[in-house]
């Protein structure tokens, strides 16, 4: 079993712990005990809690095998409520009073789990086993396998669809010289090294501070290491400098020094007042790799058993948490480092059976010390299978060079730990594009310095250090470190390093060597998501070389870990069977996040009310106050309409409609762009702009004008009005304005850079309001104006600029409805002013405001087009019946060349025309009218589309305006659209003025 | 995410600071266009394995257009210049040379 | 006239730093040569103020002027001052290629005071603090809006947004000065 010692076993008593502070936590609803410092996982085994769920496809039972962001099984939902959150790693999630922990993937329960039947059908569930299983027959796809897959597959458990997140993120930009991603020896050597040099100095470590130089027990400048630690944190921490990060991970390594660190503020203390997480959003100049390495398992029969175990993982939490995993532990490795854990666990008191290691000789130091000890080595040999079911009770042995045919020994033990030797953490180094090269001494692959990922000036921005670079002795890694940022004078700490060497080890990557396949079938390379030795192997029978292509068909490396312990010993299988050296098979691609991150993170700041930007004009809290139904514009919000108490919609509509047509409406136009373009070349330059002759609009007087892009495309229109000989004022769509302007500026500085003329922005500086309705000339004179009103003095299409109820404002005397119509822009802090004064003035003549679906209502019964309903990118302004606002004289505009193209002067074009339904009904918005032929691919063909369709109150009925193929040439025809049920509904070709043609109520 | 320095403002900021607009040094063809020149303006790009020639907008801020000698492969920025010009300065084409000999310059 | 009425008047919010909408501000676009010796005589005359250099505000005695971009000026003076220094500029430059444009409503102020200034800010700007200096503007974004940040001094700061995203800017920066959110980036 595994336990805690207690403390007079352990002289450090477990140095992250503190027994002075125990914990209550629960698992699965057990109520348990640790200390604070510990991580679920440490304290789940100080519990003897070893089976902590079970794998994705057989339902194995599963244990802690790491003790770090590596661990691929000890996955368990945490929280509970607005704080579940499903595949938390135990190994990387503190301990804190009241945690909550359930395990994952198994039912009913984790002791007993039906879905373990899956591992009796193993020999059917291998490689591309989807792939072959659910193809046929088809009609079972939907209702058989899709529902069984979904039901059993996944890992965890979503948080309930109507669950809202109860904590809050947030993200911040940073900018160093030098981000170093780990804390180990190599980290804290570098980071001291580049501050002492006086760089910016950004230092992230995911977990604990120091790495693994204080379990490996070594002893620096004299010092124990634990002490060397706490002075070079403090050191640290007193450089203004450094900023040292603790808790956060570097998630990923981007292009030109931007990396992105997770904080994980406050996992550890669920419900305090502070961001859960933080996002790093760093620049660096130069980004130091020194993640370290990851210890691999070691294939033998039975190696996903509950107590099986890295080596590495019982010494870190045997010094770290003073736990152990078992009594009677049995050592496998094929290296020294693995003696370091056997004589820690001998020197606490636990019994370690045997080191069984699969090298012929084990004469290094580290095994003749544990020699010494008295603890048994057995040199060439493999671990047959292991024993045991829900945990191990022992193993078999044999030659490690045999084909596992005669088990040589049986050995009792609780857990098994295993060492394949150590690859370097590459993951960072390889985000942005840095090479590997593969190491043949150390049996690993490690950054190529030749070929590092390329920064901005094509340099490279990121170095690796430490075992991260492959210097995996203790040594090695402090010089390495040490190197990047040399110092002056001999002033570093950490100098003199006390260390006992390594010798070499030995690849092993099957065992025994020549496996036979009851064995192979037993050997887990990934055991999140049960990959076997030898699913990798029928793969590469199958035809599957591509070290790619055989990730995908077996799963390997797929599950939530992403492969960290299981895709070096994957690759080299594959390697082996397909008889090529490891480095030509290659590995799969790192791709960031290093291990998952959280949407809550990604997503930072922007949920609720800050979730995107609301755009508000200046009289938005008025609507808001008189209960607007909103519409989206853009970034805006506009008023659709304002129901009243009990009042539909569409008859709100009706009555917006109605009251402004008979007496008087006000709508809000101030998100109409405004842009101010001044100068010499002015007039020239709106002449290139529109489609229609802008130079020789007169001061004071508004021209509607025509936009097109150069394909000749209509992309936005608007009233025109020219302020001076030089200056003009250009209104454009409410969704326009941004792109307008920077359209203008795209070809002032990039193509007539030398035209003297200027852009400028005013869109925000005015708020506009439509005055409309028979009433409106009455209802501004009311007001008192410096301006004379008079159809004479302020014609049609005119302007002027004075003084409105006391406001500085400029009258447009210009219609979208049809009606007698004044837009007056004023400045926005007194837009709402103006509004309260109209509202009050027009009291006498039953003024109402009126939204956005009247507005377009009484422009679509004008037969005026709306860009974004009648164009759609593809739209000429010669579809539109626009022909007259195109000028023949101008020598060149943007899109006239366009328009000059086959396709664009082609009688065959769908044109605007109006579409009145013979019952009055009104037309689905984009219905199609088909044809009976097909087109090349057994496509129906259509005719035309309805691009505006209303319910008119003025005229009683359904309008609507459409392009339809030769449409104006077929005035009166009746087509068939596709109404809402699929069913036809007939419709009149008819002109698309609806109604007063000849603009008799707008010229009063 | 690009690292770029806006000749215009001076400042160096992240990509999410810029606009990009499309090739840059491109020739307007407009009216009495044969049909290949117009096809050749409005629809062919080049997009060049190694140094490409891209405008940018400083969008959120100076709102000045510049245009960035960029490798396409390894993203590596040669150099950003503005965008009134109708082909890349001497020295830019200088400083690319020194970083790629192998390349065949500004066509 | 209507008294002036600015984006979000009286909004103030205090966490990690100090918070406040700044009222009315006149605030007038100057487009045109920056070299012009009649644009540093005008700015001189009217508001004691140079031309800025690159990315520089120069405070004089009747307003501040901020360099934009090479060829814009942002004139800030005394809301009810901007009316009459926009005609006044106005017919200084008739003629000439310079364009002068009255955008005091067009844009909502912020100020941000406190230790922890840089801090917040670096939650939402994609901007270095360490090297922003005093008298210095920087356009960028806030989140996802458009931003100018002018560095008033070591913990002061004033942020320029347009007008209709005011209340989102209000409630961004409110959000990232909660209490709770100190980071000890800047502020150790």
């Amino acid at each position: 079993m595994s336990l805690r010692l207690p403390k007079n076993r352990q002289p450090n008593g477990g140095r992250l712990i503190d027994r002075a502070k125990p914990l209550e936590f629960t698992f699965n609803g057990k109520p348990l005990q640790g200390y604070v410092g510990d991580t679920l996982a440490s304290a789940l085994l100080a519990n003897d809690q070893l089976l902590v769920g079970r794998s994705f496809k057989y339902h194995r039972p599963r244990g802690i095998v790491a003790s770090g962001a590596e661990e691929p099984n000890a996955l368990v939902g945490l929280g509970e409520g607005q704080r579940f959150e499903p595949n938390q790693r135990a190994t990387t999630t503190e301990l804190f009073a009241g945690l909550k922990a359930i395990s994952q993937n198994h039912w009913p329960s984790l002791e007993f789990d039906i879905g373990a039947v899956n591992t009796w059908f193993a020999r059917f569930l291998s490689a591309g086993f989807y792939y072959k299983m659910f193809i046929h027959p088809r009609p079972f796809w939907k209702h058989v396998y899709e529902p069984f897959i979904r039901r059993t597959a996944g890992l965890g458990r979503a948080p309930d669809a109507e669950t809202r997140d109860a904590d809050r993120y947030e993200q911040i930009h940073a900018f160093c010289d030098v981000l170093v991603a780990g804390g180990g020896l190599a980290g804290l050597t570098a980071a001291m090294g580049a501050a002492r040099q006086g760089k910016r100095v950004i230092l992230m470590e995911q977990a604990q501070f120091g790495g693994r130089v204080v379990v490996d027990g070594a002893r620096i400048d004299d010092r124990a290491a634990d002490d060397w630690l706490a002075d070079v944190l403090a050191a640290l921490l007193a450089l203004p400098n450094v900023t040292l990060l603790p808790r956060t991970m570097v998630a990923g390594v981007h292009d030109h020094g931007y990396a992105l660190g997770y904080q994980r503020v406050a996992d550890h203390e669920p419900g305090a007042d502070k961001p859960r997480h933080r996002l790093w959003r760093v620049r660096a100049g130069q980004i130091i790799n020194a993640t370290g390495a990851i210890e691999r398992p070691l294939s033998f029969a039975g190696n996903d058993i509950p107590g099986v175990m890295l080596a590495s993982a019982m010494r870190d939490y045997l010094v770290n948490w003073a736990v152990v995993p078992g009594k009677r532990v049995v050592i496998v490795t094929n290296n020294d480092d693995a003696y370091r854990s056997a004589i820690q666990l001998h020197e606490a008191g636990i019994t370690v059976a045997a080191v069984i290691d699969a090298r012929p000789e084990a004469r290094g130091a580290l095994p003749a010390r544990a020699r010494a000890l008295g603890i048994r080595v057995i040199e060439g040999t493999a671990i047959h299978h292991v024993a045991g079911g829900k945990r191990v009770t022992g193993v078999a042995l044999c030659r490690q060079d045999g084909d596992g045919g005669a088990i040589s020994e049986h050995i009792a033990c609780d857990a098994v730990g295993m060492s394949g030797g150590w690859s370097p953490v590459v993951h960072l180094w390889s985000h942005c594009g840095g090479k590997l090269l593969w190491d043949e001494a150390g049996a690993f692959f490690r950054p190529d310095p030749a070929r590092p990922p390329l920064g901005h000036d094509g340099q490279g921005f990121v170095r690796a250090l430490g075992s991260a670079n492959g210097a995996m002795q203790t040594t090695d890694v402090l010089a390495d470190a040490a190197s990047a940022f040399p110092a002056e004078a001999d002033d570093l700490p950490g100098q003199a390093i006390e260390a006992e060497p390594e010798g070499p080890l030995a690849p092993v990557w099957m065992m025994p060597a020549r496996a036979q396949y009851p064995l192979r079938m037993k050997m887990w390379l990934d055991p999140q998501n049960d990959v076997k030795v030898s699913d990798v192997q029928l793969a590469a029978r199958e035809g599957y070389e591509s070290v790619e292509h055989t990730k995908r068909y077996t799963t390997l490396g797929m599950a939530t870990d992403q492969g960290k312990l299981s895709n070096i010993n994957g690759l080299a299988i594959l390697a082996d069977a397909l008889g090529r050296p490891i480095p030509q098979v290659g590995t799969t691609t790192f791709r960031p996040p290093y291990t998952p991150i959280s949407m809550g993170a990604i997503g930072g700041e922007a949920r609720g009310a800050i979730f995107q930007p609301l755009r508000r004009t200046p009289l938005h809290d008025w609507h808001e106050a008189n209960g607007a139904s909103w519409e989206p514009v853009g970034h805006w919000r506009r008023p659709y309409c304002y129901p009243r108490t009990g009042e539909s919609r569409h008859d709100a509509v009706m009555r917006e409609v109605k009251q402004t047509r008979d007496s008087l409406g006000l709508l809000d136009a101030s998100t109409l762009g405004k842009l101010l373009v001044k100068g010499p070349d002015a007039g020239r330059f709106m002449d290139m702009l529109y489609t229609n002759m802008m130079s020789s609009l007169k001061p004071g007087k508004c021209r509607y004008g025509l936009m097109c892009n150069e394909n000749g495309f209509l992309m936005d229109d608007g009233v025109v009005a020219r302020l001076s000989d030089d200056a003009f004022l250009c209104h454009t769509t409410s969704g326009g304005a941004d792109r307008i302007h920077a359209w203008m500026e795209d070809w002032l500085q990039c193509e007539w850079w030398n035209w003297q003329v200027h852009v400028v922005n005013l869109t925000e500086q005015f708020g506009q309001i439509a005055v409309v309705g028979p009433n409106a000339r009455k209802v501004l004179e009311t007001l008192g104006s410096d301006i004379d009103l008079s159809c004479e003095a302020l014609a049609f299409m005119e302007w002027r600029d004075g003084v409105l109820a006391g406001i500085p404002a400029r009258v447009f005397r210009i219609s979208f409805s049809g009606e007698l119509s004044y837009e007056i822009a004023v400045p926005a802090g007194q837009t709402r002013a103006l509004w309260d004064k109209l509202i009050a003035a027009g009291a006498e003549f039953g003024v109402m405001p009126y939204g956005t679906e009247a507005l377009h209502i009484m422009r679509a019964e004008k037969g005026f087009i709306m860009i974004g309903d009648e164009t759609d990118g593809t739209v000429i302004p010669q579809d539109l019946g626009l022909n007259w606002a195109i000028s023949k004289k101008k020598e060149d505009f943007l899109g006239k060349r366009g328009m000059e193209r086959p396709g664009m002067t082609s009688a065959d074009r769908w044109q605007l025309v109006g579409l009145e339904t013979l019952d009055g009904s009104v037309l689905p918005d984009g219905a199609l009218a088909p044809l009976e032929s097909v087109n090349a691919n057994g496509q129906r063909q259509t005719q035309g589309r309805v691009t505006s369709t209303y319910f008119s109150p003025t005229l009683g009925k359904g309008i609507a305006l459409g392009l339809v193929h030769n449409g104006p040439d077929r005035m009166d025809e009746v087509i068939d659209f596709l109404g809402e049920d699929g069913k036809p509904v007939k419709a009149r070709v008819c002109d698309p003025v609806f109604f007063d043609k000849a603009g008799e109520k707008q010229n009063v | 995410m690009l690292l770029l320095t806006c000749p215009c403002c001076g400042v160096t900021a992240e990509e999410s600071e810029f606009a990009n607009g499309g090739e840059a040094h491109l020739t307007r063809f407009g009216p009495g266009a044969s049909d290949a020149e117009f096809d050749g303006y409005m629809f062919a790009r080049k997009n060049p394995r190694g140094v490409h020639f891209e405008r940018w907008r400083h969008a959120y801020g100076c709102g000045k257009w510049f245009i960035a000698a960029r490798c396409t492969v390894t993203l590596e920025v040669f150099a950003t210049y503005p965008a009134q010009t109708t082909e890349p300065p001497i020295d830019v084409i200088d400083q690319i040379k020194a970083r790629r000999p192998e390349w065949e310059g500004y066509a | 006239m209507s008294e002036p009425v600015s984006a979000l008047p009286g909004f103030q919010a205090h966490g990690l730093v100090d918070l406040a909408e700044a009222g009315p501000c006149g605030m007038i676009t100057l487009r045109g040569d920056l070299g012009l010796p009649a644009l540093a005589a005008a700015l001189q005359r009217e508001l004691g103020a140079a031309v800025p250099g690159q990315r520089r505000v120069v405070r004089g005695q009747r307003g501040a002027v901020a360099w934009m971009s090479p060829d814009e000026l942002l004139l800030m003076v005394d809301y009810a001052e901007a009316p009459r220094l926009t005609s006044a500029l106005e017919a200084v430059f008739a003629g000439a290629f310079v364009t002068v444009a009255d955008v005091s409503d067009a844009r909502a102020v912020f100020t941000l005071t406190g230790a922890q200034v840089c801090d917040v800010l670096a939650k939402v700007c994609p901007v270095d603090f360490a090297t922003f200096q005093t008298d210095e503007i920087r356009r960028t974004r806030a989140a996802q809006v458009a931003a100018a940040l002018i560095r008033d001094g070591d913990e002061a700061f004033t942020l320029i947004c347009f007008r209709s995203v005011a209340q989102y800017m209000a409630d961004l920066l409110a959000t990232v000065s909660a209490p709770g959110g100190e980071v000890g980036l800047y502020a150790r």
